[in-house]
């Protein structure tokens, strides 16, 4: 290394041709970026036929099927109805655009990023039954889930919440639950007390996602302490957060409200693909396998009360399945390119 | 012989903190080795800007560009791995506290490394620091093609490789280019430098994301938008590596001479054969601790690191209780890192001025209060942002300053290893501290675990303060260069 023995010219002329090369990698490589980029907007040939049309929460004629779809092209990212009997028919879009999206007795909640100058924020929006914004929150972080009660009452919606430079790599969960009548909002559940194999537990490492709701007061989620994680009944009255069972991530409960349907974390599953799709008996706590054998990452839907359906990786981002609840069957695919969806009526 | 050895023209200088009413020291020439711009102090002003020499800056300027760069893939990392290749970030924690530990163990032998003396008889801070910005550049392209979490991890482990390695001969080469009484402002501007790149990084990083088209959320399978940010990530990191090799001189050393002359004699025999070493070996970096003022240092800063509470727990604290809405909570770190920025120049240059181990101390009187503010029953955002500016302050007061405090007590030959067995101390204490932290808020619970660790930082303070009391340093020069910092007692009159 002789370098800083150059005279200084030579070594200045050296970086300014350096600048300009690196430069023009750099150039490329968003020029490039940009490119690919801009195909999403452009239908692609034998995709799904998307138009705009009206869409309603409440009451629809006939049982729909609600997502975002996925789709490249003009629609792409917006909330659209497909008939819940035709999935892979044309699909009606309401022209809003969601990230995740949920719907239930007219109620919708929708998380959505905003452009900045500068960086993304994220909302979360309460939709009435015409999808028009009744009143929006700001969330901290990356929507992944959400979800509203049976009777349309309460909203809840979970967002991760990155580190940063400072504070490292690591992800922690917000979960948050507004009462859309009062619009009493319970910004952070981690503040609730948490019971833990029947005694008051405190952590800082708390986290909660994946909020399914029984009724007015009564929610399921998933609580992380400790490396481990853990189903918890809730109770909004009361401010608490029970533990039912071990090893349970993103529940969702049966319309019965029998049973909870699960991630659950196996042994010997590579670090990128860690779940598999289970169901747990509420009445006797017995976990069943369903037939989906790979890791899924959804917080599952219940078709009705024997099918569940949920979202995996896709060519456009994701596709939607289903699969039997009762470990009977197979998986097979319902519609390609959508996520999060819910069903209308 | 101490004395008489010293090439040094101009007079012993104490270090300020010796004597607060000392003039600025440094009259005459300024023919401190390394000097790049050969500072020449005349009035107070003049030796206040030469005060950084232009190695100094050099080594900013690599900093705030290296750190342009990995704060961009920091900044989208989560975001990628969430949305670009859809691996549920709780599934995974690829920073863990272990590899911060490693990472603190790196720096031992990267300061050790730095050390050793290549055939033309000069040490090879430089090298070893280009090692550990290359391994670092080298990193980014890497993440273009791992796609999986092991692998993923295994670059990260690598860019952290890269970032211990360099982080000692980096600030030996900042203390040894710098004259000793300007240390505190010449590591103020280095750090204002380093922290100015992290913060642009995450500018820089959304900028590319934007102008790559995608949308920030790319949750549809679309990495090209970060595959831009990790390319441009890298043509800046390499930039960094090229100012290094070419704007930063390879010897800066060179006119000391080559040991012989140990310069406490306070220190053990053994310590001062191991310093006149040409080759010094690993084992003699603990050997370092027998130098009086390095080792009350070092258990000053472990002492210290061990009641510094991590700033994930102090940000969560700040979140729970002084009501701030969870929108804000990332803007939190950005506080800190701003008032960082702004006051590290003229903490630096106070620690100059009034000693920097009062200095480090005080800092830490600082994040007392920060912590005293916490657990007051104030609250709201005028609340938030006092907080934040003391935390700010605390780094500023103490991250630059502690190096500097090191290098007036390390000879020139083992000045990497002795700052990297500081920071190394400092770095392993924290860690220690956030595991025994977390530990406690489960036990007792956050708002009390803060008051026990307030309480134990207002003894770890005074205890610092009796250790480190008294007249710091006698005149002593160190060969060339530098004023260890020993206490009268050790030094034979």
């Amino acid at each position: 290394m002789t370098t800083t023995t150059l005279p200084n010219r030579t070594r200045v002329l050296i970086l300014l041709v350096a600048v300009v090369l690196l430069g023009a990698v750099g150039t490329g490589a968003v020029l490039w970026a940009s490119d690919r980029s801009a195909e999403r907007d452009r239908p692609q040939a034998g995709g799904p036929v998307v138009t705009r049309g009206e869409v309603t929460l409440k009451d629809p004629a006939a049982r729909q099927l609600v997502f975002r779809n996925m789709a490249w092209g003009p629609h792409r990212d917006e909330v659209v109805t497909v008939p819940a009997g035709h999935p892979d028919g044309p699909r009606t879009s309401s022209g809003v655009q969601c990230l995740r999206f949920y719907a239930a007795a007219g109620t919708g909640i929708c998380l959505r990023a905003d452009r900045g100058a500068l960086q993304d924020t994220y909302r979360a929006v309460v939709l009435d039954d015409h999808l028009r914004e009744l009143r929006s929150f700001p969330a901290a972080g990356i929507p992944t889930r959400s979800r509203v009660s049976p009777s349309g009452h309460l909203a809840a919606w979970t967002v991760f919440v990155s580190g940063d430079s400072y504070a490292g790599t690591d992800f922690s969960t917000r979960t948050s639950i507004v009462d859309v009548r009062d619009w009493n909002l319970r910004e952070n559940l981690e503040e609730f007390d948490v019971v833990k194999d029947g005694k008051p537990y405190r952590a800082p490492d708390i986290n909660v996602w994946g909020v399914t709701f029984a009724d007015d007061n009564t929610f399921y989620a998933t609580v992380a302490t400790g490396g481990q994680t853990h189903l918890v009944r809730g109770d909004l009255a009361a401010r608490t957060l029970t533990t039912l069972h071990q090893n349970v991530e993103c529940p969702s409960l049966s319309p019965d409200g029998t049973r909870i349907a699960y991630k659950k974390r196996v042994p010997g599953a590579s670090a990128d693909a860690p779940w598999r799709l289970y169901v747990l008996d509420l009445a006797t706590m017995t976990e069943t396998a369903t037939a989906e054998q790979r890791s899924i990452d959804d917080q599952a839907v219940w078709s009705d009360d024997r099918t569940l359906l949920y979202a995996m990786p896709g060519d456009f981002g994701a596709d939607l399945w289903t699969v039997p609840a009762d470990g009977s069957g197979a998986a097979g695919r319902l519609l390609e390119a959508a996520v999060a969806p819910a069903y209308l009526g | 012989m101490y004395v008489a050895d010293s090439r040094s023209s101009k007079a012993p200088v104490a270090p300020a903190e010796t004597r607060p009413g000392r003039r600025e020291a440094a009259d005459g020439p300024g023919d401190g080795p390394g000097t790049v711009d050969g500072s020449t102090g005349d009035g107070r002003r003049t030796v206040a800007r030469a005060a950084v020499p232009g190695t100094v800056v050099a080594l900013g300027v690599v900093s705030l560009v290296t750190d342009v760069s990995s704060e961009m893939v920091s900044a989208v990392l989560p975001l990628y791995l969430l949305t670009g290749l859809g691996l549920s970030p709780l599934g995974f924690g690829l920073l863990d506290g272990i590899q911060n530990g490693f990472s603190a163990v790196v720096r031992l032998l990267g300061g050790h490394l730095a050390d050793r003396r290549g055939r033309d008889g000069a040490s090879r801070h430089k090298a070893v620091a280009a090692v550990g910005y290359g391994l670092s550049a080298l990193c980014k392209p890497l993440l273009l093609l791992a796609h999986t979490v092991p692998l993923i991890g295994a670059v990260i482990a690598v860019d952290r490789t890269g970032k211990g390695l360099r982080t000692a001969p980096r600030d030996a080469m900042i203390s040894l280019a710098t004259e000793p009484a300007h240390r505190g402002r010449a590591f103020g501007v280095h750090r204002a430098m380093d922290t100015a790149g992290a913060l642009l990084g995450p500018l820089t990083a959304f900028l590319v994301l934007r102008l790559a088209g995608g949308p920030m959320l790319a949750d549809g399978g679309q990495q090209q938008g970060y595959h831009a940010v990790f390319a441009v990530s890298g043509c800046v990191a390499v930039l960094g590596v090229l100012v290094l090799l070419l704007f930063v001189p390879n010897r800066l050393d060179g006119a000391e001479p080559s040991s012989g002359a140990e310069p406490s004699s306070g220190a053990e025999p053994s310590s001062g054969a191991a310093a006149s070493d040409a080759r010094p070996r690993l084992r003699d970096g603990l050997a370092l601790l027998r130098i009086p003022g390095l080792r009350r240092l070092t258990v000053c800063a472990v002492l210290l690191g061990l009641t510094t509470v991590s700033d994930s727990f102090l940000y969560l604290l700040v979140q729970r209780r002084l009501g701030l809405s969870v929108e804000y909570f990332p803007l939190l770190p950005l506080g800190t890192a701003g008032a960082f920025l702004l006051l590290a120049v003229p903490l630096g240059a106070l620690a100059d001025r009034i000693g920097r181990r009062r200095l480090f101390l005080a800092g830490h009187g600082v994040l007392l209060l920060a912590y005293g503010l916490l657990l007051s029953p104030l609250d709201g955002p005028a609340a938030v942002v006092c907080v934040l500016l003391l935390h700010g302050s605390f780094y500023a007061a103490t991250d630059g300053v502690l190096a500097a405090a090191a290098a007036d007590t390390v000879p020139a030959e083992r000045r990497g290893a002795g700052l990297a067995l500081v920071g190394t101390g400092q770095a392993l204490a924290r860690f220690a501290c956030s595991l025994a932290f977390g530990a406690l808020w489960s036990a007792v619970g956050g708002t009390t675990a803060l008051t026990w660790s307030a309480l134990a930082l207002a003894g770890c303070v005074t205890g610092a303060a009796f250790v480190l009391r008294g007249p710091a340093a006698a005149p002593v020069a160190a060969p060339g260069e530098s004023a260890p910092t020993t206490d009268d007692s050790e030094v034979p009159s």
